[in-house]
């Protein structure tokens, strides 16, 4: 049967293809965990940008970033820390929580901008 | 103490119900329970050692490792649910029958359980890793966090016991309609882990998002309530989902079916 072999190469150069058409990270934001409570608590990005987050967790516990909002999951051990990429983002509302902890939430606002294509 | 239970509960629960779907799905396969239980051996050690070097992979791929890392896992299993599920179609009859003959020595058939062993080791092992990270971080916080241990054990045992219960339920399936039933299911499944695995890969910047928000069910039934998590672990349920992670959904679905359906009429002719 055919179906066992897996074309991962195949898969692997559609990935590459796409890749090339995703856009470019064009902003940086910094989003830090201290005492399990996220800092800050509201992030306003860019509307239809492609940015990255770097998550930097100061505590001892080890954390994951979540928002079923954009569909990001990212673990992030103690003392240590994790790019996220998200967007381009419309503009609106986006909660993340840490899945460990969920008293600690934030959110992600995308103002909507008339100069933004 | 109560906080951890639950935090692991959640960790396992999806590892324990994947688990228990095949186990179900293989009845008549023998030497199942040792494949698998070697899949969750392997797994929980690979979960130790993703755990142990956790930043390493983090900071892989210019810091999307760990999506990657998961989505590759993801698609593994997809991989091999469907094998899975390929292979029944064209011995799921055979099975049948052999089930209803129980006295009757099953014949072994070619599927190497190896498949099986796949499934729960990838299963265990992207879960667990969380769990091992956690336990471990609370170990190293000294002994006044011993509740907070036994709380997490708890949460597995009632993370395990949900596996049971469910695979406990699909034996109550009638035996005719059981492959039927169970294949349907590990369909679903695979769908759903393909879903998630088109999150992760987006989550890489390696596919767009084609949509970050195609509709929003989230106050319909929020994803993280217990409903929205079971129903997002069996059937891929996502209140929020991208473009690419509906295309990921169905396209599997599609694949798997025309496979099942090809390697049923093969059989048909042999």
């Amino acid at each position: 049967m055919t179906v066992r072999r897996m074309p991962i190469s195949g898969l692997l150069a559609l990935l590459v293809t796409c890749s090339l058409f995703t856009s470019k990270v064009s902003a940086s934001q910094i989003l830090e965990i201290k005492n399990q409570q996220f800092s800050p608590m509201k992030l306003t990005l860019p509307q239809n940008k492609k940015v990255k987050i770097t998550l930097k967790n100061n505590d001892n516990l080890p954390a994951e970033f979540e928002s079923t909002d954009l569909s990001r999951e990212i673990l992030v051990p103690g003392h240590s820390q994790v790019s996220i990429y998200v967007g381009p983002l419309d503009p609106g509302n986006y909660k993340f929580f840490n899945d460990f902890n969920q008293a600690a939430t934030g959110l992600i606002t995308v103002p909507s901008s008339a100069g933004a294509n | 103490m109560f906080a951890t239970a639950i935090i692991l509960f959640r960790e396992v629960l999806e590892a324990s119900l994947v688990i228990a779907i095949i186990l179900g799905a293989s009845r008549s396969v023998p030497g199942r329970i040792r494949w698998v239980s070697g899949g969750i051996a392997l797994g929980v050690a690979g979960a130790a050692l993703v755990a142990i070097f956790a930043d390493r992979i983090n900071s892989a791929f210019s810091g999307s490792g760990q999506a990657l890392f998961n989505a590759i896992i993801l698609l593994a299993a997809v991989t091999m649910l469907g094998w899975h599920n390929v292979w029944m179609s064209t011995h799921g009859k055979k099975m049948t029958t052999d089930i209803k003959n129980l006295g009757e020595k099953i014949q072994r058939g070619s599927e190497p359980p190896v498949a099986l062993l796949v499934i729960s080791f990838v299963a265990v092992m992207r879960e667990g890793s969380e769990a091992v990270l956690f336990l471990w971080a609370i170990a190293a916080g000294g002994a006044h966090h011993i509740p907070m241990i036994s709380g997490g054990l708890l949460g597995i045992a009632a993370g395990a016991l949900s596996g049971f219960f469910l695979y406990r339920g699909l034996l109550r399936i009638p035996v005719k309609h059981f492959f039927t039933v169970t294949n349907f299911f590990i369909l679903l499944l695979a769908a759903g882990l393909a879903a998630q695995a088109a999150g992760f890969l987006n989550q890489a910047g390696l596919v767009p998002s084609l949509g970050n928000e195609v509709w929003d069910t989230s106050r319909l039934l929020n994803q993280t309530s217990i409903a929205g998590q079971l129903l997002h672990i069996l059937v891929g349920y996502t209140a929020r989902p991208m473009g690419i992670q509906i295309l990921f959904y169905l396209s599997t679905m599609l694949i798997l079916l025309l496979l099942m359906r090809l390697a049923r009429l093969s059989r048909k002719k042999a």
